[in-house]
């Protein structure tokens, strides 16, 4: 016997938390929230993913080393994503965005 | 001496597991490897769509009211029903990895066989919603035509036909935007570039996934797998699984950059 067997009640569970999470973001979307609607946005696609990556795709049972071979890859993602805008964000002198010119 | 030796190797190898590979020494460790090297996999995946994410980014927050504009055109009935349909079809792909973890040869084909049926469900929609992008020029490039708001999906009432040649401040009554008629013609286009980019390759990404799907159906179906070894039946689940979560990004991204106006 390899690996560990979830109950169907769990999947079910994240299954309705992730359809309720849906929902939500798309309420949240209607609500003006300035500045903070994308942020609420990413925060719920953010746990949702995270539900899947944590139960869906068994993360949770499994070893060490795999559970940092997944966060190693958010980690970069990070470094690419906070890099890339702290990049363009400092370019506010140059003339950015080109089209508007 | 040498015979007891015999006789014992015969008997290890004979305790094996058909699907252990001579390389590895237990049936976790192969499954170990497995999972870490498809896990690395992943890792290049999330890297290849955090390139895309990364320039949706930037061009979003220079260019924000065409994106919210281009937003508003896309049908949220259909992304959220895509968006259902794939969460869906992760529940059932978790089920087929569930069942033949505990040995259910036809659960397991029948959750893999209706997770593909969701999946191609879900690339219908695409195909509609792509039909329509054509329809109202909507697609980048030569024939692209930027007349502020040809067909809302949300039902909203029927546009004033010279609401796009008057310029920006006229669009839907929405709020004042920071771009005119041919600033928008120009940076719509981006936003609809990135929106059939994200959207494409999320979409071939899917249609790798049931091809993969396709093959271990017909294996679960030759009785290749059991409580010992499911492993291609998991790293299918896996790859489905990260599908859905580029998805789970992309409907804010893509569907509700500012629906609120």
């Amino acid at each position: 016997m390899s690996g560990h067997v979830s109950p169907i009640s769990l999947y079910l569970t994240i299954f309705m938390a992730l359809m309720v999470l849906t929902g939500v973001t798309v309420f949240a979307a209607f609500v003006d929230l300035g500045q903070f609607n994308f942020l609420v946005a990413m925060i719920i696609a953010g746990f949702k993913a995270s539900l899947v990556i944590w139960y869906f795709m068994h993360v949770k049972y499994q070893s060490k080393l795999t559970k940092l071979t997944v966060a190693t890859g958010l980690f970069f993602l990070v470094i690419l994503l906070g890099l890339f805008l702290v990049d363009y964000g400092s370019k506010a002198l140059t003339g950015m965005p080109p089209l508007l010119n | 001496m040498s015979n007891a030796v015999a006789h014992a190797d015969e008997h290890a190898h004979a305790a094996h597991h058909p699907a252990l590979q001579h390389h590895f020494d237990t049936m976790a460790q192969q499954k170990e490897a497995a999972v870490v090297g498809m896990w690395v996999f992943l890792l290049t995946e999330i890297l290849f769509f955090g390139g895309l994410f990364a320039a949706y980014m930037v061009y979003r927050i220079w260019y924000f009211d065409a994106f919210a504009e281009a937003s508003r055109s896309l049908s949220l009935f259909w992304g959220g029903l895509n968006t259902a349909v794939l969460i869906g079809s992760s529940l059932t792909m978790a089920m087929a990895v569930r069942c033949a973890q505990t040995n259910k040869r036809t659960a397991t084909v029948n959750w893999l066989v209706l997770t593909m049926v969701l999946g191609t469900v879900f690339l219908g929609v695409k195909v509609i919603e792509y039909a329509d992008k054509f329809e109202h020029h909507h697609v980048p490039g030569y024939n692209f035509q930027w007349a502020a708001h040809e067909a809302p999906a949300a039902g909203e009432h029927a546009p004033a036909a010279l609401a796009a040649s008057e310029g920006a401040a006229a669009a839907e009554g929405h709020r004042e935007l920071s771009l005119n008629a041919d600033q928008l013609q120009l940076t719509t286009q981006i936003y609809f570039s990135l929106y059939f980019t994200m959207t494409g390759l999320h979409a071939l990404h899917m249609i790798i996934g049931i091809g993969i799907m396709l093959v271990i159906t017909w294996m679960a179906y030759k009785g290749r797998f059991d409580e010992e070894y499911y492993t291609p039946v998991e790293m299918a689940g896996l790859y489905w699984h990260f599908v859905d979560i580029v998805w789970i990004f992309l409907f804010p991204l893509l569907y509700l950059v500012e629906r609120h106006v």
